[in-house]
């Protein structure tokens, strides 16, 4: 059976019926054509109920064609599965589209959620803070969540491809209707770069659903033109399909761009000067059920007729408060929709626009508004009463006047959303009863409707004004192009849009959050005044449409009840995004790999296949483990460690932070940022140090080495060392800029591969290499420069796991080579370690692990540096804060070791030392490492404790989740104490 | 999204930069009194209105520079380079 | 105070809610004060009664330069817990929980306190370990915590991504912790402040301080001059300003902190979660939106306003944890002005001025901090001395030393 489509008219509108399109609404099969939105497919197909109003179940039919809608706001499926709260009145109806009303149980014609219309009394503005208080709100909260919501989260998989983009331009024009079409063209001939953006597939705005004789040719024609000329321009870029959501600071904007189908592009624009042609929005009229199905916008009325061909209903009356909406009854009846009344708030209405109406026969009621509405499902009929002198109240109630449909027109608002993001105020403008900008302090111009010129004629001519003054402030050269129209409008605006009769409780201010009159009023009897408070008790213009249709009214309103002029009582602030943005989109392609790019050691392949299992260490990907012949975790860390211990094994510390520091000052200079003495380090010797932040607390340790009188290498833990390298450039910029030292960060120039155990130095005199590595040239603690293989190579005997340790420096391209080398001439009597291994062994030997074994307040002196610090003459960076009261404390948490006095217990790290139960249990400190050392064969531990140093050897509590067990406190070294295997 | 230009490079995105908090701060010595060591430290100007501070072109020539700016407005009123003194903004 | 109760919802409905009396009074300002309390936020409010509660002062003043609750009390993710890892910062926080949990009726007012569970994800094996020394350290404070494998984490939060880019290892969750209504908590204490005769003055903005001999006796104000026995400032973001004007200086940063708001839909997310390492928060509210945000933008500011780069940097840390949010739309975007401490810790007793107090230094948390922030600061006006809770969130601290640093300790900055 062919679908019907009863409403839609034989010919007009700018849809192509040789290309219909089928779809399905809550399952039932429709047709639309091509060029539809799915608002004005279902308005043909003689749709009215679509949806459930948000808090009383109420039905609600499409009331705009536009951005502002706030009832079809319908779960659409794009393919993949359904996604919710799509704008059907924006939103191109596509080819088996399926959609639904997101509300409605059982359905959305039959829905039992009505009974809270029936009790809707009961749930006035901020109820539910006067009760659901006992037992608790959380006993109440499920239900009222699951009511909540305007659909269910998108299901599926995500189809949709997001990009980032960067633009910046001399010009960016919001807004392609006549202002912005004009704006352009006048622009063109400057040669600054322009950006056009619309959100709408074609350009043209209010031209497309009114059409217009523009230069004498019809605004088809002139559109048609106008984008030839400016695709045309090369300095002229126009995006269609897209929105601009947000207006940030220093005149940066973001659109969201929607031009291709399955992608979405984020762009963000610098724009030197920004045009506002953003247009304006009719307002609705607020009186007795005014949210029936039926009841739409009256140029929306308009805009489905001239744009897609569909008349809203076959009789419908057409109510308001200006000029403007003649023109929709007229076309309304032009295209075989009977208009029984035009009913107008105004008195005096002008003599030319009633002799239309007179002509059409469509009798005019003036000085009058409605009074209610009626209508099972949809809308059948109205009624129309009289407005009393003082306009207070209504006199002279009509009989019911039978339609389907009524057009409303309340006037329009500028809409300033972007305006009024970008920090620009608004003020009250009395004769057209909306708001329109003022002032802002960034670069940008509001011209047409935007302005509150809601006349074509004003539009054009200054929208070509703008556009050239805009192009000349962002310093070029142009003049307004000659755009003129025949077509006269008038607008005449009288500020009634609130019927004052009827039962408040029943007449809508903000359709999308269902907030009514009654609401208003009482916050205002409760004193809820300020315009936030009256927004936030009574979530008016808090839901997703902003408050675009309702937050005028709501001003209004409150205004009225507060006795105040309308100036006074201010307007809300609006907020990115204009329109709710997908936030696939915003975050583009930075997820999964890109969330985080990771960092890749330069051996990685050779880590790869040697069974590495990889963890992230901040962004590096470094083996954890090596899980060879499938060994798992716990015996790849073992065996790692022994093989160590016992013969060798070869680390992977690339990642481990590399600064070098040159000039005459480069001691000095180090000198004031370690808390070690650095001027007394010979060249070709190394020495261990801390740094600490100006508060004195441990910000990074890690060895420096004097490579030549004048040349220094620091290494910072590999966590730190972004973060080390600019903390040096900025106290050396800073703080110190006549010392004469040059810092460069050359972390991922070297590849650095640690050879540690026994027998590392036999290993290292089997290769190719132009270093001594006896013991005589190269001790514990000492620098040498050659080559090794054939490549530069420094190599520094330094030690974190307790064993004799080379540390060798190649070129990061060569590091992979260097591994290969050594681990084929080792053979069996060398093993790979990983990171986890590495730190155990570190565990053992009682080595500080920055940001494990210290936190955010542990300072030097905890770890055992006072005497360092005793013995340096000089300041350094953080001293003088070691020398105030509390960084003197004898109870500070200090730097010991562990271990449990029972060999059964587990200790972990994390447990806390405790004081005993009787004297009120409190925290001592913390077990901050601990492992079983395969070593020793027990557990031991690092840990943080109160009086730590002079505690060695007594029994203290831990507490770990709940359970208790004693350990002793010990030397944090567990490992060779002397040294001798070390420095062997 | 601010716009700051790098007096060595030029105008770019905030992004490239990193904020150094409050500048022309002077350091005191060793035997600065525990009062006067923590409003060095610790205690900010934090106006409303003109800030005096520092920032990093750290994805950029990595140098550190001066900037004015207005702290409510975002407004940028100069842009100096470090050891010079506080511009007059009248 | 009128009783609010279902009986006395239906009795209003069947009279069209025409018998509703004020929430609070709108005075105009009086003379003299036996204390003003400048800033009508959570904090300031909270002060007001429990110093009219507890302490039996009646003639206060609280004055704000906006609406009440308009600062950050109304402009917060409404996150309440207490999983604080120092002795100190547990005691206070988890004192204001317990407040919490009996705010409701307390204040005859719904603050609709939904304890839904904080969860903090782990996203590596040492940031376990880490979370274990924390939940300890709350545990020992006598506050629940629960350590979690990833399992349990996806039971919690099915839509989460176990193995994003980071994949997650564990967390720990206190149960206690959770959602609550912020401008419900204004309202209600105001209503309450109210009813107990406290003058809540809006539209007046404080200029200067009348301080003579080092003591404050008064105020200036947009509204005219005040005289106050007692002075204490709760003014969130603007607490560098309003120490300036008293003449001292304060160890403050004022920054945007934002927030977001997605398009509200049926329940999906039913505990509060965060990630120290991709920096997020996110829960859902009652309403259905998603409320979210991370760090604070990274300078000064006093702009009530976000910026694209956190914007951005918000939004793929959730889309990385929840990659089923990614066709869910950003509805809004906001900021609030957060005081930020170098220990991220609260200012909180008393100034180098007598008689003129301090609550300030809230950070990000100040929020969850309001029963108890107002409860001890009443206290330490009252009694000219610090509440025993908050002794050590003196300005002293800076001098000594003796710095609570919660981020540091945790990994989180509060």
């Amino acid at each position: 059976m062919a679908p019907t489509q009863k409403n839609r008219l034989t010919s007009g509108g700018r849809i192509d019926r040789s290309k219909p399109l089928s779809f399905k609404f809550n399952n039932r099969k429709l047709q639309g054509y091509q060029g539809d939105t799915i608002a004005s497919a279902l308005l043909a197909n003689d749709i009215s109920t679509v949806n459930r109003s948000f808090k009383y179940h109420r039905r609600r039919g499409i009331m705009s064609a536009g951005v502002e809608e706030t009832n079809a706001l319908l779960t659409v499926s794009d393919g993949k599965g359904d996604v919710p709260v799509v704008r059907t009145t924006v939103r191109a109806l596509v080819d088996d589209h399926q959609i639904k009303s997101p509300s409605g149980f059982p359905s959305v014609n039959f829905d039992l959620g009505r009974v809270l219309d029936f009790t809707h009394r009961l749930w006035t503005a901020g109820f539910y803070n006067k009760v659901f208080k006992w037992p608790n709100w959380h006993w109440y909260e499920g239900m009222v969540r699951r009511m909540a919501g305007l659909g269910n989260l998108p299901g599926g998989e995500d189809g949709n491809r997001y990009f980032h983009h960067n633009l910046h331009c001399d010009l960016l024009i919001v807004g392609a209707g006549p202002a912005g079409l004009a704006a352009a063209l006048s622009s063109v001939t400057s040669g600054a770069r322009v950006l056009l953006v619309e959100q709408d597939h074609e350009l043209g705005g209010s031209l497309l659903a009114n059409r217009a004789l523009i230069n004498a040719v019809d605004s088809d024609l002139w559109i048609s033109r106008t984008r030839s000329a400016l695709e045309e321009a090369v300095n002229v870029t126009v995006m269609t399909s897209s929105t601009v959501s947000g207006y940030y600071d220093h005149n940066v904007l973001t659109i969201i761009d929607r031009s291709t189908v399955g992608v979405k592009r984020f762009w963000k624009v610098r724009a030197k000067e920004v045009l506002l042609a953003t247009g304006a929005i009719e307002q609705p009229l607020v009186f007795e059920n005014n949210d029936r199905p039926g009841i739409m916008l009256a140029h929306a009325a308009m805009e489905y007729v001239n744009r897609y061909a569909v008349k809203p209903a076959d009789v419908m009356v057409v109510v308001t408060n200006n000029d403007s909406a003649y023109q929709v009854a007229f076309t309304l009846y032009d295209n075989g929709v009977r208009v029984p009344a035009i009913v107008d708030a105004r008195k005096n209405i002008a003599n030319e626009i009633v002799q239309q109406a007179n002509q059409r026969g469509i009798p005019i009621m003036s000085n009058s508004v409605i009074l209610n509405t009626f209508g099972t499902s949809v809308l059948s009929s109205v009624r129309v009463g009289t407005l009393s002198d003082d306009g207070k109240s209504t006199v002279n109630p009509t009989d019911e006047i039978a339609c389907q449909g009524l057009a409303i027109s309340g006037g329009f608002n500028p809409s300033s959303d972007l305006y009024s993001q970008a920090g620009g105020n608004l003020q009250y403008a009395a004769e057209l009863a909306c708001f329109v900008p003022m002032q802002c302090r960034q670069r940008v111009t509001v011209a047409g409707a935007a302005q509150g010129k809601f006349s074509l004629a004003e539009a054009l001519t200054e929208g070509a004004c703008a556009g050239s003054e805009a192009a000349n402030k962002a310093g070029f050269t142009c003049a307004p192009i000659d755009v003129t129209t025949s077509t006269t409008s008038s607008y005449n605006l009288k500020a009634v849009r609130i019927t004052p009769a009827g039962d408040s409780s029943r007449k809508w201010v903000d359709f999308m959050a269902d907030v009514t009159v009654a609401d208003i009023e009482l916050a205002v009897r409760e004193n809820f005044v300020s315009v936030q408070h009256l927004k936030r008790y009574t979530t008016t213009g808090m839901s997703a449409d902003q408050g675009k249709t309702s937050n005028l009214n709501a001003l209004t309103l409150l205004a009225e009840l507060t006795q105040k002029p309308i100036g006074e009582v201010g307007t809300t602030t609006f907020r990115p995004q204009f329109m709710p943005v997908p936030m696939g989109a915003i975050a583009g392609q930075r997820h999964g790999d890109f969330y985080t790019p990771a960092r890749l050691l330069p051996a990685h392949d050779w880590h790869v296949r040697h069974g590495a299992v990889f963890e992230n260490y901040g962004a590096w990907k470094r083996p954890e483990y090596y899980a060879t012949n499938g060994r798992d975790r716990e015996t790849a860390i073992r065996e790692e460690v022994l093989a160590l211990r016992r013969s060798a094994g070869l680390f992977d510390g690339s990642p481990l932070g590399k600064i070098e520091l040159t000039g005459p000052d480069a001691g000095e200079f180090l000198n004031r940022i370690y808390v070690n003495n650095v001027l007394t380090l010979k060249p070709g010797r190394i020495r261990y140090g801390l740094m600490l932040s100006e508060n004195g607390i441990i910000i990074d340790d890690g060895v420096f080495a004097r490579l030549a009188d004048d040349h220094y290498l620091v290494s910072t833990t590999s966590a730190n060392a972004d973060r080390i390298i600019a903390w040096l450039e900025e106290w050396h910029q800073c703080e110190w800029p006549d010392l004469e030292v040059i810092i460069s960060t050359v972390t991922s120039q070297w590849g650095v591969t640690t050879i540690a155990g026994p027998n590392a130095r036999v290993l290292l005199q089997g290769i190719e290499s132009d270093i001594d590595f006896s013991a005589q040239a190269l001790p514990h603690m000492s620098v040498a420069t050659g080559t090794l293989l054939g490549v530069p190579a420094r190599v520094q005997r330094v030690s974190y796991t307790g064993e004799m340790s080379f540390e060798i420096n190649v070129p990061a391209i060569q590091s992979q080579r260097v591994i290969e080398a050594l681990m084929n001439l080792g053979g069996n009597r060398i093993a790979p370690i990983g990171v986890e291994a590495s730190l155990l062994l570190r565990t053992e030997k009682g080595y500080l692990h920055v940001g494990a074994d210290t936190d955010g307040m542990t300072n030097a002196l905890d770890v055992g540096f006072a005497g360092i610090v005793a013995k340096k003459q000089s300041d350094f960076v953080g001293r003088r804060s070691l020398l105030r009261a509390d960084d003197q404390r004898k109870d500070r948490r200090q730097f010991v070791g562990v271990e449990p006095l029972n060999d059964n217990e587990n200790l972990q790290s994390g447990a806390h030392f405790v004081t005993p139960q009787d004297e009120g249990r409190r925290s001592q400190g913390i077990v901050t490492s601990a492992c079983f050392s395969p070593t020793l064969k027990r557990i031991i531990g690092l840990g943080l404790l109160e009086r730590g140093f002079e505690r060695k050897g007594e029994t203290v509590t831990v507490f770990d989740d709940g359970r208790t067990f004693d350990v002793r406190i010990t030397e944090p070294v567990f490992y060779d104490p002397s040294g001798e295997k070390m420095n062997a | 999204m601010l716009r700051l230009s790098c007096p060595w490079c030029g105008t770019r995105d905030e992004l490239e930069f990193s904020f150094g908090g409050e500048s022309h701060l002077t350091r005191p010595t060793l035997a600065a009194s525990d009062a006067i060591w923590s409003d060095y430290l610790f205690n900010k100007e934090n106006p409303k209105g003109i800030h005096f501070e520092r920032w990093m072109h750290s994805y950029g020539c990595g140098r550190w520079f001066n900037v004015a700016r207005d702290t409510v407005t975002h407004e940028i009123y100069a842009v100096y380079k470090m050891g010079l003194p506080k511009p007059d903004l009248d | 105070m009128n009783g609010y109760s279902f009986l006395s919802v239906v009795r209003q409905a069947l009279n069209g809610h025409k018998g509703w009396p004020v929430v609070w009074r709108s005075p105009e300002p009086k003379k003299n004060y036996d204390v003003v309390i400048v800033g009508a936020g959570g904090h300031g409010l909270a002060t007001a009664y429990y110093l009219a509660k507890n302490h039996f002062i009646k003639n206060i003043a609280v004055l704000e330069k906006g609406w009440l609750g308009g600062g950050n009390t109304g402009r917060n993710t409404q996150i309440t817990r207490s999983n604080y890892f120092w002795p100190q910062s547990a005691a206070f926080f988890d004192h204001s929980l317990k407040l919490y949990e009996h705010l409701g009726q307390e204040l005859n007012f719904n603050v609709m306190l939904s304890q839904r569970g904080m969860l903090t994800l782990a996203h590596s094996l040492h940031e376990l370990e880490g979370m274990r020394r924390w939940a300890n350290a709350i545990k020992i404070n006598d506050i629940d915590a629960e350590v979690l494998t990833p399992i349990e984490v996806k039971k919690l939060v099915p839509l989460i991504d176990l193995n994003c880019r980071f994949p997650i290892r564990g967390g720990f969750i206190q149960h206690r912790g959770g959602i609550s209504r912020h401008d419900a908590v204004a309202w209600g204490y105001a209503r309450a402040a109210s009813a107990y005769g406290v003058d809540i003055i809006q539209q007046c903005e404080v200029t200067a301080f009348n301080i003579s001999s080092g003591r404050v006796t008064g105020v200036h104000t947009t509204r005219g001059t005040i005289g106050a026995d007692k002075i204490s400032i709760a003014v969130a973001g603007h607490t560098s300003e309003l120490a300036r004007m008293a003449d001292f200086r304060v160890p403050v940063t004022s920054m945007a902190l934002q927030a977001m708001v997605s398009e509200p839909i049926k329940p999906c997310l039913n505990t509060v979660v965060m990630s120290p390492i991709i920096h997020m928060y996110a829960s859902q509210s009652d309403r259905g939106e998603l409320v979210f945000g991370g760090g604070a933008d990274l300078y000064n500011s006093y702009a009530q306003r976000g910026g694209i780069p956190l914007l951005q940097e918000n939004i793929a840390a959730l889309l990385e944890l929840f990659p089923a949010f990614s066709r869910l739309r950003l509805m809004r975007q906001w900021a609030g002005i957060v005081d930020i401490t170098p220990d991220t810790s609260p200012l909180m007793g008393l100034t180098p001025v007598q008689n003129l107090y301090i609550s300030g230094g809230w950070g990000t948390g100040g929020y969850k901090a309001i029963p108890a922030g107002g409860e001890t600061m009443a206290y330490t006006i009252a009694n000219d001395q610090p509440h025993p809770l908050i002794e050590d969130f003196g300005l002293e601290r800076f001098e000594s030393g003796a710095l609570i640093d919660e981020g540091a300790a945790s990994g989180v900055a509060h």
